[in-house]
């Protein structure tokens, strides 16, 4: 599935790199420790956090993740969204929490 | 897919305790440099976060330090080296979950006691080297070919 299909069910919002909603995502993955998001992530899932700092402009791109989906109304710092152009990582914001966020990714990529 | 890598490169970057903004600038330039190579792309992933959790662990630790890569045909190598608070016990520090982060750095995601097993995980060779007061040094060797 697409990115944007995805940002579309979930009514998400383009904080960075609209661009890159043309990728394809592998599955989510959902954590807000960075080192985890690491070691367990896969190449193209869709990354789901509460962390809305710079250093996960890096984790995303390091790992070749899909996309950053920001939960809980939060919103990236400038310099966040500033390092995503750059570096070509697309960052989501939604108001629903994790669990809420995961499941419904879970609903629809297994159906 | 061989990695045309015609002799050797090497590159350092000085990496300063406390600057989060800048920190993955050395990982993502040794990775694109290993794409232009034409490394591998799980050997890439491999090779950028062991590097990014080296980078990590001097920001958050150490005053200052030196990250150094060095690529042949062969292998990567990257040495990290801090001055540094040292590790009182590698072992302890080596275990999954463990860590010394202050709580703000926690808040961040870091400190989970993932980084230093992350850079063993990742890395074909690892070793590890600590004097409390001094610093630490980190050698890390990731195999081009299988």
């Amino acid at each position: 599935m697409k990115l944007s299909e995805l940002a579309e069910k979930l009514s998400l919002k383009i904080a960075s790199h609209t661009e890159g909603m043309n990728g394809n995502i592998t599955g989510a993955y959902s954590s807000d420790l960075l080192s985890d998001v690491m070691a367990n992530s896969k190449v193209g899932n869709v990354w789901i956090t509460l962390q809305t700092h710079i250093n996960i402009v890096a984790v995303a791109s390091l790992k070749g993740l899909a996309g950053i989906i920001i939960v809980g109304n939060r919103q990236p710092q400038p310099e966040t969204i500033e390092k995503a152009e750059a570096e070509k990582v697309t960052i989501l914001t939604t108001s629903h929490t994790a669990y809420e966020t995961a499941g419904q990714i879970y609903q629809i990529l297994s159906t | 897919m061989t990695p045309d890598i015609s002799g050797n490169v090497e590159g350092s970057f000085q990496l300063i305790g406390g600057n989060f903004t800048n920190a993955g600038e050395a990982s993502t330039q040794l990775k694109m440099k290993l794409f232009e190579f034409g490394v591998d792309d799980a050997i890439i992933r491999r090779a950028a976060i062991a590097t990014f959790e080296a980078e990590m662990n001097v920001i958050i630790y150490a005053a200052a330090g030196q990250l150094h890569y060095y690529i042949t045909p062969e292998n990567i190598k990257i040495r990290v080296e801090d001055m540094g608070p040292g590790i009182e016990d590698i072992e302890q520090a080596m275990q999954e979950g463990y860590s010394t982060a202050p709580e703000w750095v926690r808040e961040m995601g870091w400190g989970a006691g993932m980084g230093l097993p992350n850079m063993k995980r990742n890395s074909d060779e690892f070793m590890i080297e600590s004097v409390v007061g001094e610093g630490t040094t980190v050698h890390m060797t990731i195999n081009l070919n299988e």
